[in-house]
């Protein structure tokens, strides 16, 4: 029982009113969520907010930071030789496959350069890794420890090595929130790889799931397709692999068949991510790039 | 007696902050959406024992900062916050007589009103998502107030 102390006597007298406290207090809460919503007012408010909110988040990531550091530099040198060698033996294999894209590569762009249209390739990255502060349980968000000051946008693409993780949503000075491709506030438009049939990709809220709403029962399209971006919005480059398709469901009756696909990228388990710089196929724009050192190849990090 | 007061309010503030922190510490997948409202529960608790510290400014104030720790639209916690701190303002010289069980069950009241205040405006700002487990932090914050109430009166009786 929680217990009685000496000051519980009621607020008589002492200051305004609860009542109007109280009134006080929601209209402004009201308010400020009107000119969030609506008017988007608040960039400034919230830029000041998110840094003081800032050191709170590095606070709760800082342990399972260290925590990382230390498993990483005390573990044992058997496992390290184990995973030294595996890694070398897949980089070969990547570099041995390089060699055949550098060729194909090239053959592409001068192909491209004669229909004059420039490539929505991704060129240049930069290493983020995701902070382990929980936003909302039921939305797919995650934070990034880079920010404005290292040059990210609002709208950038999120890459992992597996396939488009999602976009930036909102940027604050030291940290990125960025929203996954399977929140279902999110839609990215894709392409199949084998049949190139073009459709749009919701996310259903479930982190191992996409939903394809608009695939008609005709249309060619089958379990085990693999969907990669179009390029189409100039949000995401162009050709990267997005999800694969699990389950077709076509009812004769019905104009649109029921499409899931499962994401290509580890969305709930990877620590390391890319942002990525591109010239947008339709309209080229490129950020102000002030972070030359921080360019880096995507194969330094290898996880 | 002045003193007593000092470190109450500091209890209050440093205990509602650590509310807010552990609001966005990592839990597994499966136990993040049963993660309680400690925050909340800390506003209530002090509401409940010492009202004229605990106002409603306070409390507006965590809200506010849990939408931006979160990152959701300014103003959801905050109103949800301040609603319950209000009701608690009111019901609390009820409240207080109330047996453990009867006290937690009135707590989880309080806790429904919240998070229907979040569904709410969610659903306003069209993040609505309607699953059953939105609910499960009123049932694990009624669960744990008894916990709440046994550790914040040591903390109170040590500090008199």
């Amino acid at each position: 029982m929680v217990e009685l102390s000496h000051d519980s006597r009621p607020i008589i007298g002492r200051g305004p009113p609860l009542g109007a406290t109280f009134l006080t207090l929601a209209l402004a809460s009201v308010a400020l969520m009107v000119a969030d919503t609506r008017y988007h007012q608040l960039e400034r408010v919230r830029e000041w907010l998110s840094a003081a909110a800032y050191p709170v988040q590095v606070a709760v990531d800082l342990p399972f930071r260290a925590w990382n550091w230390l498993t990483g530099s005390f573990a044992d040198r058997g496992r390290l030789r184990e995973a030294n060698l595996e890694l070398t033996a897949r980089l070969r294999l990547a570099n041995l496959q390089l060699q055949r894209f550098a060729a194909l590569e090239d053959e592409n762009r001068r192909l491209r350069d004669m229909r004059e249209n420039s490539a929505g390739i991704a060129d240049r990255v930069l290493v983020a890794s995701i902070m382990n502060v929980d936003l909302d349980p039921f939305r797919h968000r995650v934070l990034l420890d880079k920010g404005a000051r290292d040059g990210v946008f609002k709208g950038q693409a999120v890459l992992d090595a597996e396939g488009i993780f999602g976009q930036v949503s909102q940027v604050h000075a030291e940290t990125a929130e960025v929203i996954l491709i399977t929140d279902a506030e999110h839609a990215i438009p894709v392409q199949s790889n084998r049949s190139g049939l073009r459709t749009i990709a919701v996310g259903t809220g479930d982190s191992g799931r996409l939903s394809l709403p608009f695939v008609t029962v005709e249309s060619d399209l089958k379990a085990g397709d693999l969907l990669i971006s179009t390029g189409i919005g100039g949000v995401f480059p162009r050709g990267y692999p997005v999800a694969e398709v699990t389950r077709v469901d076509r009812t004769a009756a019905a104009t649109f068949a029921l499409v899931d696909a499962r994401p290509t990228s580890q969305l709930d388990r990877n620590r390391e991510v890319l942002l990525v710089w591109f010239t947008a196929p339709a309209a080229p724009q490129e950020p102000a790039a002030d972070t030359p050192a921080s360019t880096e190849a995507p194969s330094e990090q290898p996880q | 007696m002045r003193p007593t007061n000092f470190t109450r309010r500091l209890l209050y503030w440093v205990s509602v902050a650590a509310g807010l922190v552990l609001a966005v510490v990592p839990l597994p997948e499966w136990l993040g959406p049963a993660r309680p409202d400690l925050a909340l529960l800390a506003v209530i608790y002090w509401i409940l024992t010492s009202p004229r510290i605990a106002g409603l400014g306070y409390a507006w104030l965590a809200g506010l900062f849990l939408d931006v720790l979160r990152g959701m639209t300014l103003g959801q916690h905050a109103l949800g916050f301040v609603l319950v701190a209000f009701l608690t303002h009111r019901a609390q010289l009820r409240m207080r007589m109330f047996p453990i069980l009867h006290q937690a069950g009135a707590v989880m009241l309080l806790l429904a009103v919240y998070q229907f205040v979040i569904f709410w405006t969610d659903g306003l700002t069209g993040h609505g998502y309607t699953g059953w487990n939105r609910w499960l932090p009123v049932l694990s914050g009624a669960l744990l107030w008894p916990l709440i109430v046994a550790a914040g009166d040591t903390l109170t009786r040590r500090s008199r």
